[in-house]
């Protein structure tokens, strides 16, 4: 497959990783937060950790938009399901994250809600035209890789007047979030974790641009390095920062340059635009409200906005007592730390969303890790 | 969630659509997102859309980025 | 009006009829179904008693009483008709090949099928040609079968359960607590073929050339295999849940642990590209036409050997070996030169795959 056996080579796996070995400094650590969940699925997928020296540590970020969802609003796509009776679509990663009651999407889905597993907004617009009597909303989860496909699907169904089909918008924005972890820090509270550098987000970087990132550098002082979706590129990526940390730089460096520009890509930033505007607020799972961090639709849409086109309001819901999912989303835990890991919480009877999403540093961490730190 | 593919444009079709490749498998996806794409372009592929297009020149430096050539075409260590 | 003939029986009407309630209900319909349906595509001598029950001849191999072995499906298959194969062809290699990883000969399959009222007869016959031509082919005769319908809408289209019985010479004993560290771990060929086949089918992809299921009984290339007096400790056929559930249910039943090269394991480069589309791990995904075989280290060339020469063992590779562990763990050390551990699949990724 071209772009992407080359950047699996483990032929130059090994080389990177002397690079890596001899540029670090011995007895010094290096703490990086990979912020995409995706890499944080490439790093256990391929082992990379087995080919880092010791002292350079990967920090889990909450780049996993399954995992930042509060229960709160997957209860509203629930109750829009089971109790108002619409279908529901949604992509499969959300199906079993767990909600309120001990339910959640699937097991809503074995109680009699038509909810449906679409592999695109495509697939959604599709029900909605086969269902014309019935009310279809589609669930939209994810960064701003995910988000242009949904103000499309919205603008596409105005120009269809396809008057059953609505969103129910979770979209929410990383650099906010990265502001809300490296402000925490700054601050000195205690619960959050020094991080030495970040690797950029692959997907969201190729839409949004390298340009959002800037303010990590100069504002906060901490490297960046934007990262390709292979386990070639992270590893690049890590040496990257490693000499970056080493020269005292603080820059923005794009090692996926094939595919991210400074600007991104403006054709879908200016769909967004006209079909999302700002939430003052958003809950994420684990870090708690953060100020400007998600979408809502445009008054121009409201048709189209689930929110305000059924009666369900967002009704906060604390985490399971145990679930440790808050300080594993911002690095200040490893999910062996958490006390349920692998015994109450494993990928079959998930607690907290860090075990659903196959992105979700637990879920990694059990499917292909889980040996680590046992003989 | 954050799955995306680069795969080749290999067909244009009407509306924004297009049938891409990926080692002899082909599907339908939207070129919407993105303007001036043509057959033999490489895209990446996100739930159904095309984000970007992938620069094959970017591509070709990265792999001699990995294999340690320098701006001289040199192997440094 | 003309003569009509005495004992004359309209036939069903096979090209544009469908199954109604009448045709499970044990009457004269229902046998019409079956004579002029089942027993005639699937007929032999067994079938032909015509009784609650067959009477079979008791279990002998090589002249001598062996052990029966016994197994069971149930094929719920969607879609129905899938490239490469369908449900009929599906239910008798499952159900074979069940029966011979075991170290049996297959004997005998028996078949119940559950109909959907209005199922069209059309695709009946489709299935059940194809059933008796898998079944002529392995030469496994249908010897029971049972038919049930089920109002509209209570089943979907068609399942069909088979049951089959082998025979089991009295020194063998393979078993999946049997593997021992230092063993080897072999797979018979390509894997994720099956899955990749069904789901392409639902999810509309296209392919250059088409990725059909690998559904095949494999009873053959097993004889050939034991054939050998390689010291084979257990055989399995990796269906739901993919080489993943297969080895760690092997790793959980002998208590041992497994270290696979991810580069050995055989994937077709158009079922690897297809599972990077649906965002799919080959190792997860359904085969029907493969086996794994563990067996002592010394051994392992040697079989290899012979299941290559087999055409349904022609990619067959040594992927890994059985080591010591005391958490069960089967682990791989990736192409790209890490290790991560290769778990049973949480959840149903591929619902109705079998």
């Amino acid at each position: 497959m071209k772009y992407i056996d080359e950047f699996r080579d483990g032929g130059v796996a090994k080389t990177l990783a002397g690079r890596i070995a001899s540029a670090v400094e011995p007895g010094r650590s290096y703490r990086f937060m990979e912020f995409c969940g995706g890499h944080t699925h490439a790093i256990s997928r391929y082992g990379l950790s087995d080919l880092l020296p010791r002292n350079v540590r990967m920090v889990h970020g909450p780049g996993c938009p399954v995992c930042v969802l509060p229960i709160g609003r997957i209860d509203m796509a629930i109750d829009l399901a089971l109790k108002q009776g619409v279908i529901l679509c949604t992509y499969g990663d959300t199906l079993r994250v767990p909600a309120s009651g001990g339910l959640s999407l699937m097991k809503a889905k074995a109680r009699g809600a038509d909810i449906r597993m679409v592999y695109s907004t495509l697939d959604a617009l599709q029900v909605a035209r086969g269902n014309p009597q019935r009310e279809v909303v589609f669930l939209a989860i994810g960064f701003e890789t995910t988000t242009p496909p949904t103000a499309l699907a919205i603008q596409q169904a105005q120009r269809e007047q396809l008057g059953n089909f609505s969103v129910l918008c979770c979209h929410v924005l990383t650099p906010a979030a990265i502001r809300h972890i490296l402000q925490s820090a700054g601050l000195g509270q205690a619960d959050t974790v020094p991080i030495d550098g970040f690797i950029g987000p692959a997907h969201v970087s190729t839409v949004i641009g390298s340009r959002p990132y800037e303010f990590v550098a100069g504002e906060y002082r901490k490297p960046v390095v934007i990262a390709g979706f292979e386990p070639l590129d992270v590893m690049q990526a890590i040496l990257m920062l490693v000499r970056q940390v080493n020269e005292g730089r603080t820059e923005v460096e794009n090692e996926f340059s094939r595919a991210v520009s400074r600007e991104g890509n403006l054709k879908a930033q200016d769909r967004v635009a006209e079909v999302f505007e700002l939430r003052r607020e958003f809950e994420w799972r684990g870090l708690s409200v953060v100020p400007d961090s998600a979408l809502k639709i445009r008054g121009k849409y409201a048709a189209f906005d689930a929110e305000r086109r059924f009666s369900i309001d967002y009704r906060s819901v604390p985490d399971n007592e145990a679930c440790e999912c808050g300080a594993i989303l911002r690095g200040v835990k490893r999910p062996q730390e958490c006390r349920i890991f692998g015994t109450v919480c494993t990928p079959e009877n998930p607690v907290g969303s860090c075990m659903v999403s196959s992105e979700g540093a637990c879920a990694a961490h059990y499917s292909y890790g889980r040996y680590r730190g046992l003989h | 969630m954050c799955l995306a593919l680069p795969v080749k444009v290999i067909e244009l079709g009407a509306g924004d659509m297009a049938i891409v490749d990926l080692d002899g498998v082909r599907r339908e996806i939207s070129l919407a997102l993105l303007d001036d794409v043509n057959v033999g372009d490489y895209v990446i592929l996100h739930v159904g859309y095309a984000l970007s297009k992938l620069d094959p020149d970017e591509a070709e430096k990265t792999l001699a980025l990995f294999a340690g050539m320098n701006e001289a075409g040199l192997v440094t260590p | 009006m003309g003569e009509i003939k005495r004992g004359y029986v309209r036939p069903l009407d096979l090209r544009h009829g469908r199954v109604d309630l009448t045709h499970g209900s044990g009457g004269r319909a229902m046998l019409q179904l079956i004579s002029e349906l089942f027993a005639r595509h699937l007929g032999n001598a067994y079938l032909g008693q015509g009784n609650d029950g067959a009477v079979l001849p008791a279990p002998v191999i090589s002249g001598r009483p062996g052990r029966i072995v016994m197994s069971t499906d149930c094929h719920v298959v969607s879609p129905l008709f899938f490239p490469g194969g369908d449900i009929g062809c599906l239910s008798v290699h499952g159900t074979v090949n069940d029966v011979a990883v075991m170290g049996a000969t297959p004997l005998y399959l028996a078949a119940g099928f559950t109909l959907e009222e209005g199922f069209p007869l059309a695709d009946l016959v489709r299935i059940v040609e194809s059933m008796a031509h898998a079944a002529r082919e392995a030469g496994v005769p249908v010897v029971a079968g049972d038919t049930k319908v089920v109002e509209r809408g209570k089943g979907d289209g068609v399942f069909i359960t088979t049951t089959g019985v082998g025979v089991l010479p009295d020194d063998m004993a393979l078993g999946g607590s049997r593997a021992r560290p230092g063993d080897a771990v072999l797979v018979s060929g390509s894997i994720g073929d099956h899955g990749v086949a069904i789901m392409s089918k639902r999810e509309n992809l296209a392919f250059d050339a088409p990725i059909e299921s690998d559904t095949a009984a494999l009873h053959r290339l097993i004889a050939a295999m034991l054939e050998t007096r390689a010291d084979i400790r257990c055989m399995r056929d990796p269906t739901r849940g993919g080489l993943a559930a297969t080895l760690n249910e092997i790793a959980g039943q002998s208590g041992v642990g497994m270290m696979l090269q991810e580069k050995a394991i055989p994937v077709k480069p158009v079922v690897a590209a297809a599972c990077e589309l649906l965002g799919l791990d080959p190792l997860n995904v359904a085969n029907e036409g493969k086996l794994v075989a563990i067996c002592a280290a010394a051994d392992a060339a040697r079989l290899l050997a012979a299941m290559r020469v087999h055409p349904l063992g022609r990619d067959a590779a040594m992927i890994g070996e059985v080591t010591a562990d005391d958490h069960r763990f089967v682990q791989l050390t990736t192409a790209f030169g890490g290790r991560r551990i290769v778990d049973w699949l949480a959840g149903d990724q591929l619902p109705r795959i079998c």
